[in-house]
């Protein structure tokens, strides 16, 4: 809780009117761990007609390509540089808006490709990392002191600041803090990435905001692209698998398709574990790859090198993949002085090395039985991003299905035993997103890993759903899903992914040199819809007034049937994921410090899309919120 | 040397390449002065009641070409149009950024092996391919294959179609199509911020 003004912070986004009345757009926001993309449709289009779907625009965005360039493009980094005083003149930094208070977009990403110490990268992999405070401004990570810092939730307010300039730029008499706008989170944020996501926003003005899965933006991209067609696409009893491999993360979801009356329901089941795993990691992978063959020629390369060779490699690997005659692809980096000739390095990306390091190290050939690795996290690991240890893009999806075996099961009867004893979910239709799969090498080479898993158990091969943009799906797949929130149109249900359940150290004789046992207490139920509410009956919690009590709070992607106030003495230990602690603090306003309030717990689940813990008063009713991020020093 | 005019090139190397880009700079550079020269006539209407245009910002936005509008606007009887570098400083400094533009064509190619010139080539082929591609739309003139006869109607357009060889007589003109030719149809260049010194094509690099 903030104990100085509490709740502050989420008043704006709180501000829902339920009608939205006054917006004429829809807005999506894409907010991406490399790139951001705003799409959106005009509400009032007096040319549309009644029959047609909503017209989708992507909105081009001005931002510094050098100093005192500016040029429009469909993506903005999220990035965010702090220049140092004299590296940049201020004439050069003029905005059409106005004069940039910080550098984020193309220039940022490339002023700190050769100045590392002053980059803000992967805020949204930050925001989402629990070992941290959020809110204290850490980042750029390892720079020297002299360097101003800022907090993930700050640079992601940055990009949104850009983005809402941008569009009152365009749009003046519509500005973008009165439209109705969804931003998209990955399907696997936890409550309190959700929540600062939410947090950013709001002190970035927006007022009429909704939070959206990412794989569910892009089902509903498809359905939009689809001009409603998508009903022949798909029928009863279809299980579609959206495996969306963004630059930085990888994310699945799982949406069943049942019928109520006639009508097509999508329902997303599941959604999976957040892996810092993506595109940038195979370009990178190949850039290291060729720096071992010049190794081994002799060569050895710098540094500003290496981020030559990685360019390059995007390209050749892009030329490589789409072109199956091709045997290599040359690369070249320049020097870096005024003289292009003798001190040009070449070199060449093959077929056989693209073969090996991407397809062979990215999507390897398993059975649904390999899963990665358990990460055992040292102790004494450096500060840094939990980026996945095994790269196998493939075992982390054959993990995933496994673990939701049986996430339809209630919806209909579905055999998910192979012959093996091997339980997993048989997706029967598959969608792609994220830019990796623009290259029909990789996506035919994870078509035919899951065709193979369903071979072997015996059950029809998955088509793929055709029609995305791979770039753009998620801000147009969320724009889409902003107009059909105002009116007819399919929309897939879902609620919370995941179960929660806050630590409850049992009573029991104390016994030296052992732990209480712990005990998990269901506070919000899997499938919990936005808008809803319940109390946890049954535990009452005796909170001391100005004393911060934390419970170790855990989530639950499997356990769907524990119902509020349900109390596990025993799971698997693969059934509960530890999330970061919360914090309840009793402000000391009207009371004596060190009373004791008895209290208890209820849960509720936004309009924005964000989960709330509260404690009651038992006498009086009065409510508090229990903090999901809690801040450092308190 | 040697000369041997009867050698077709049979790749494109780094002379040729260096001369067709030279070639589309310089058509590009006089398409582009059309271009912002309408535009800046345009401009220097007085903008005095602003209609109610989508992006009415535009005007509180310092752009380029006003600074250098206010020139030309004086000899507006000129025959000859006034060209300000701005536009041709910007895209030298594109293709500089891009692909090694400058840096390529000043140095002396005398003393280097092919190998070492078709690398440098790459660079400056790949870089120019993407700066024409994000900045210009274009398109051949003509979409008949070259070396195939083609006839001109009478009053075709003498700006797109230059005639060669034999002009003699009355449209319409048969002839074989030597060149197919290039416009461009879009233009979209980068803004400039105001107080940006266009004549630094590229900063020298100092690293700490």
């Amino acid at each position: 809780m903030n104990t100085e003004n509490p709740g502050t912070d989420d008043l704006s986004v709180e501000q829902q009117d339920a009608a939205g009345s006054a917006s004429r757009y829809a807005v999506g926001i894409d907010l991406g761990t490399t790139h951001c993309v705003l799409s959106f449709v005009d509400l009032q289009d007096e040319d549309a007609q009644p029959d047609d779907g909503p017209r989708l625009e992507v909105m081009p965005i001005p931002q510094l390509l050098a100093p005192g360039t500016i040029d429009e493009k469909w993506q903005l980094p999220s990035f965010l540089y702090q220049a140092h005083e004299s590296e940049i003149s201020v004439d050069d930094l003029a905005l059409p808006w106005s004069q940039a208070p910080v550098i984020v977009g193309t220039l940022a990403r490339d002023l700190g490709g050769k100045t590392p110490i002053r980059l803000v990268s992967s805020a949204k992999s930050w925001l989402c990392h629990g070992d941290v405070d959020r809110h204290s401004a850490f980042l750029p990570l390892n720079s020297p002191e002299e360097v101003p810092r800022v907090s993930p939730l700050d640079a992601t307010g940055l990009y949104l600041d850009h983005l809402r300039e941008a569009w009152d730029y365009w749009h003046p008499e519509t500005p973008l803090s009165e439209q109705d706008v969804t931003l998209t989170v990955p399907a696997s944020f936890d409550p309190a990435a959700r929540e600062l996501t939410a947090q950013a926003a709001g002190k970035a003005g927006f007022r009429h905001l909704t939070l959206l899965e990412e794989p569910q933006a892009a089902v509903y991209s498809w359905i939009e692209a689809s001009n409603g067609a998508w009903r022949d696409q798909v029928g009863v009893g279809d299980i579609i698998l959206v495996v969306d491999i963004g630059g930085g993360t990888s994310d699945f979801s799982l949406v069943a398709v049942t019928e109520d009356d006639g009508n097509l329901l999508l329902n997303r089941v599941a959604v999976g574990d957040h892996i810092l795993l993506g595109g940038d990691n195979m370009d990178l992978a190949l850039a290291y790859r060729l720096k071992a063959k010049l190794a081994q020629q002799g060569t050895q390369l710098q540094p500003w090198q290496i981020q030559g060779i990685t360019h390059g490699c995007r390209d050749a690997k892009e030329a490589l993949l789409a072109d199956s005659e091709l045997a290599a692809v040359p690369i070249t980096v320049p020097s870096r002085g005024s003289k292009l000739l003798g001190g040009t390095l070449r070199t060449e990306l093959t077929r056989e090395e693209v073969q090996q390091t991407l397809v062979d190290g990215f999507f390897p050939q398993v059975s649904i039985s390999e899963h990665p690795a358990q990460q055992t996290r040292s102790a004494l690991a450096r500060m840094g991003l939990p980026y996945a240890q095994d790269a196998g893009i493939s075992r982390h999806l054959a993990a995933f299905l496994s673990r939701q075996h049986a996430a339809a099961s209630e919806l209909f009867d579905t055999d998910t035993t192979n012959d093996d004893g091997e339980a997993f979910i048989r997706p029967t239709r598959v969608l792609f997103n994220g830019g990796v799969f623009k290259a029909p090498l990789l996506a035919d080479r994870m078509m035919s890993i899951i065709n193979g898993w369903l071979r072997d158990a015996g059950s029809p091969e998955a088509t793929l759903l055709p029609g995305l943009d791979l770039d753009l799906a998620v801000a147009r797949g969320s724009a889409y899903y902003g107009s059909v929130r105002r009116g007819q149109g399919v929309r897939i249900r879902g609620g919370i992914a995941s179960a929660y359940y806050v630590g409850i150290e049992s009573s029991m004789p104390a016994i030296p040199g052992m732990e209480p046992p712990l005990e998990a207490l269901c506070v919000a139920p899997f499938g919990m819809e936005e808008g809803s509410e319940v109390e946890v009956p049954g535990m009452e919690f005796g909170l001391v007034v100005g004393a911060p009590v934390r419970f170790r709070f855990f989530g639950s992607t499997i356990r769907r049937d524990d119902e509020a106030g349900v109390l596990l003495d025993y799971w698997e230990p693969q059934e509960l994921e530890e999330l970061p602690e919360v914090q309840a603090v009793l402000p000391v306003e009207g009371r004596t410090p060190g009373d004791v309030i008895a209290v208890r717990l209820a849960s509720r689940v936004t309009e924005v899309g964000t989960l709330r813990l509260e404690a009651i008063a038992l006498e009086g009713g009065q409510r508090w919120q229990v903090e999901l991020d809690v801040r450092e020093g308190q | 040397m040697t000369f041997n005019l009867t050698m077709m090139p049979t790749t494109l190397d780094a002379g040729h390449l260096g001369l067709a880009l030279l070639a589309v700079v310089l058509l590009i550079l006089w398409l582009v002065k059309g271009n912002s020269a309408a535009n800046t006539d345009t401009k220097a209407q007085p903008a005095a009641a602003p209609a109610p245009t989508a992006k009415p910002k535009v005007e509180s936005t310092p752009k380029p070409e006003s600074t250098a509008a206010s020139k030309p606007a004086a000899q507006a009887a000129v025959q000859l149009k006034e060209i300000t570098p701005d536009t041709a400083l910007q895209l030298l400094s594109l293709l500089q950024q891009e692909a090694r533009f400058v840096d390529f064509v000043r140095e002396d190619l005398g003393s280097f092996s092919d190998a070492d010139i078709g690398a440098a080539a790459r660079v400056v082929h790949e870089g120019s391919q993407k700066a024409l591609n994000s900045y210009f739309t274009l398109e051949p003139v003509r979409s008949e294959d070259e070396e195939s006869r083609i006839t001109l109607a009478e009053g075709f357009n003498a700006h797109e179609v230059r005639l060669t060889g034999n002009v003699v007589g009355k449209a319409p003109f048969t002839g074989t199509l030597v060149h197919r030719g290039w416009k461009v149809t879009e233009v979209k260049l980068p803004k400039l911020a105001a107080g940006h010194d266009t004549r630094i094509i590229a900063p020298a690099e100092v690293e700490l």
